[in-house]
């Protein structure tokens, strides 16, 4: 039923001059769970980003976000989502505090709530020694920290984060991740895009794969791994020349194969598998898998 | 997370809405207490600046000037001066600023904010912002002798009408930039010239006729001749359409930016 669907996308095509940035995207987003928009860069996720708050508009294809279609009834659909951009727009000359009490009013928060709503932000951001900072003095993951917090300001019923850790170090990436998983665990739906794979298998209840605009696999990370790359895998180190027999080889055996940069990695091997090092097949080797080892 | 919005859900939102309007209007607020004293010191003192510098010396070669004091003459005009920096040139900026290099409005309309309440809103702030700055030229000419009349009361309004005309010309042409060094070709080619030919510091009745029609054609001009008015006595019917152009000037400004800001922003 389509009132369970926070986000229903259809057909979806989007195009900039001769260049079709989505390409007759789906993309369910059921209420309660958080999707992941895993892609390598141009992919069409920041587009498809774009789309979900009218910022693009579609050129064909169907666009429900909570029950409203976009783009014509946009705007009642964005006063029940939060947005956390991929690139950094605070007001970076205010406080932390004055930046959520900013959109506290962009985002219509009653005059009798805005107080808690900033207060709870302020908690969610874990920020409150901090109110009183100018951006500008704010680390880059107090930034990330704060961008998610504004989003949330209104009590949204979906969160649209864009890369929300692209450019952090793994250490503050972990903490982001925690923010996001507790989000997730009081049953926020988030919609999340990312490159990051590992943030993808970590957060999200789907993972949707884009590739040159569209979907090319969609499921539970586990459940994209056991279908697409089995359940070991084997990588075989050596000389360029070694590693392109391995892969000849194996081919010729019916196995898949793909280059990690250093090894090759034989996918669902078992008895027929060249010597190597065996570990379990992860998400990365179906994202490699699936769109490809160059990126053009 | 509770779901504040079922109760809403379903409720289309309509075309202008004030808490959209507000909404942008409270972040330039904020924001303004992070800079006044640089947007007060610039819109003020430049003005003021070329009050003293015609008044006082273009002032000690001729002393009357269409009948007034030299100084007042240049007082009452300079006050479409400071109308014009402080809308026109901070609405440029300001907005190339905040959407090429800030990204503020990428964030303002993920919100529930349309580009035309947005460029509205915008216009109406740099407005307001002119309507004060636009005061200082007359204060300043008052502490020189100009004499109080109740007439200047309605200085701040005309500042205020013509201020959000030159705030949405402003948005416009930042929306039509593709980037900030543009600006220069509007600035010497458009801006400098109806700025010196407003009557500002010369009458335009002693020029060709053509140049005089072509004066009418300067919203500037009948900024600089309501404000002179309001100080020395309205005349009727043609300030009332001296008026009637400023807002038809404000109307045609308001729509071109909206489109062109449209067009930037939602692709």
């Amino acid at each position: 039923m389509a009132s369970e669907l926070a986000i229903r996308l259809r057909g979806v095509v989007k195009r900039y001059g001769p260049i079709t940035a989505v390409n007759g995207l789906d993309l369910d987003v059921p209420e309660g769970t958080c999707v992941g928009l895993l892609g390598p860069n141009g992919a069409g996720k920041s587009t498809t980003m774009r789309l979900l708050t009218a910022q693009a508009i579609a050129d064909e294809g169907e666009l429900e976000v909570l029950g409203y279609r976009l783009p014509g009834e946009s705007k009642a659909a964005r006063a029940q989502c939060g947005v956390s951009p991929q690139l950094d727009n605070l007001d970076v000359t205010l406080t932390v505090e004055q930046n959520l009490r900013v959109f506290s009013h962009l985002y219509r928060v009653g005059r009798a709530e805005r107080g808690e709503a900033i207060e709870r932000a302020l908690r969610i951001a874990n920020l409150g020694d901090r109110r009183d900072s100018k951006v500008d003095k704010l680390s880059g993951g107090m930034r990330r920290r704060l961008l998610i917090a504004r989003a949330l300001v209104h009590r949204p019923r979906l969160l649209l984060l864009d890369e929300p850790t692209v450019g952090l170090d793994p250490q503050v990436r972990q903490e982001l991740w925690a923010l996001i998983d507790l989000l997730r665990a009081e049953g926020t739906t988030i919609l999340m895009s990312t490159h990051y794979i590992e943030e993808a298998q970590r957060l999200a209840d789907t993972v949707l794969i884009m590739s040159h605009g569209s979907a090319v696999a969609a499921g539970p990370p586990a459940q994209l791994v056991a279908e697409h790359a089995g359940r070991e895998v084997v990588e075989v180190y050596g000389p360029p020349e070694k590693l392109a027999e391995i892969e000849a080889s194996s081919q010729a055996a019916g196995l898949r194969t793909r280059r990690t940069g250093t090894s090759v990695a034989v996918l669902g091997a078992d008895g027929n598998a060249p010597a190597g090092e065996r570990r379990p097949a992860n998400l990365e080797d179906v994202f490699v898998l699936l769109t490809g080892e160059q990126i053009d | 997370m509770a779901a504040v919005g079922s109760s809403t859900r379903g409720a289309r939102l309509k075309r202008f809405e004030r808490p959209a309007l507000t909404g942008v209007l409270v972040r330039e607020v904020v924001n303004f207490s992070s800079y006044w004293r640089s947007a007060t010191f610039s819109s003020s003192v430049e003005p003021t600046f070329y009050l003293l510098a015609f008044g006082f010396g273009f002032g000690s070669l001729v002393s009357k000037v269409g009948g007034y004091d030299y100084v007042q003459f240049v007082g009452t005009g300079t006050v479409a001066t400071a109308v014009l920096f402080s809308s026109a040139f901070p609405a440029m900026f300001g907005t190339f600023i905040k959407y090429q290099f800030q990204h503020t409005y990428d964030a303002i309309l993920a919100a529930p904010v349309d580009t035309e309440e947005l460029v509205t809103a915008e216009a109406l702030w740099v407005a307001a912002r002119a309507g004060v700055y636009g005061c200082v030229p007359l204060v300043v000419a008052m502490a020189f002798g100009l004499d109080p009349a109740w007439g200047m009361l309605t200085v701040p309004l005309i500042a205020f009408v013509a201020g959000f005309g030159w705030a949405c010309f402003g948005v416009a042409i930042a929306g039509f930039a593709s980037s900030i060094e543009n600006f220069s070709y509007v600035i010497s080619a458009v801006l400098t010239p109806l700025f010196l030919v407003a009557g500002t510091f010369f009458p335009l009745n002693r020029l060709p006729r053509w140049a005089q029609i072509a004066g009418e054609f300067n919203p500037l001009h009948h900024c600089v001749e309501l404000v002179r008015h309001a100080a020395f006595g309205f005349v009727g019917w043609s300030d009332l359409g001296r008026v009637g152009a400023l807002v038809l000037f404000g109307l045609v400004t308001w729509r071109v930016a909206i489109f062109a800001m449209t067009r930037k922003l939602i692709n």
